[in-house]
């Protein structure tokens, strides 16, 4: 089957994240197909690579960056979202005048029709939050 | 787009306008999907109800007031907004203390014709089940 993955809440406050992810490979592992990971909200707080969680704890950015890398996942950050909650990658920075970007590794940032366009190609989407 | 191409997308709402981001966020959602041309509907289901309040004012609270954007949801095609009626009696409410919202329907030389359904919880159900997509704030 052939799932697209919404995830709604940002790190740690949140367990969505951490479900979304286990979802993600548990699908992965099954044989299952993973059309785009559609980061919204304050979801789109997963796809900053300065977090710095304790060394004990779960680095679930990491986790959604080497699961990216592993199987060539499509992690969409949602532009508007993403800018009010100020993450940005190099070519939003120099767009809007700020002096760095944020953007994890694997993650993208585009609009909101990757969502409407998830929901079309997928099987199943599935939502992950609050 | 044919119709065999289109699939039933839901949006659900089941949250207040102002106290979180998902209703603001949501109507973004529904305002870009209008473009693609799917066959859209949305729900609103407990707090969501709040929503439509008429004669919302958000100047205390120092908020964007974007109730106006309902009223403008016709004019993308988005004709079907299903409201519970559990959900409004729970909370002391009744259809005339919410927004009028219509669509123009080009059928019948554009007359205005109510873009709120209400329903019932279990009518409510049954419309979800029929859902190819749910998207729920």
């Amino acid at each position: 089957m052939r799932f697209g993955i919404v995830v709604n809440e940002g790190p740690y406050t949140h367990q969505a994240s951490d479900t979304a992810y286990r979802f993600a490979v548990a699908a992965l592992e099954k044989g299952h197909e993973i059309f785009r990971v559609f980061f919204y909200h304050d979801g789109v707080n997963n796809g900053t690579r300065y977090t710095v969680p304790p060394q004990d704890d779960r680095n679930l950015q990491k986790l959604w960056s080497e699961l990216a890398e592993k199987h060539g996942l499509d992690l969409v950050v949602c532009i508007a979202a993403a800018q009010r909650r100020g993450i940005l990658d190099a070519n939003e920075a120099k767009r809007q005048g700020k002096d760095g970007d944020n953007i994890a590794p694997g993650f993208r940032i585009s609009g909101l029709g990757q969502l409407i366009e998830a929901g079309i190609q997928a099987d199943r989407l599935v939502t992950f939050g609050d | 787009m044919s119709d065999e191409n289109r699939k039933k997308f839901l949006y659900i709402n089941r949250k207040a306008p102002y106290g979180t981001i998902y209703a603001l966020e949501s109507l973004e959602v529904v305002l870009i999907g209008a473009a693609f041309e799917q066959d859209v509907s949305l729900a609103f289901i407990d707090d969501g109800v709040y929503q439509l309040m008429a004669n919302q004012e958000t100047a205390g609270v120092g908020m964007k007031n974007f109730s106006k954007t309902y009223r403008a949801l016709g004019d993308y095609e988005v004709r079907k907004l299903y409201v519970e009626k559990e959900s409004l009696a729970e909370r002391g409410l009744t259809a005339e203390n919410l927004m009028p919202i219509v669509y123009e329907d080009e059928d019948e030389d554009y007359a205005e014709k109510p873009s709120l359904i209400f329903v019932d919880r279990s009518e409510m159900a049954a419309l979800i089940q029929t859902q190819d997509v749910i998207l729920s704030f």
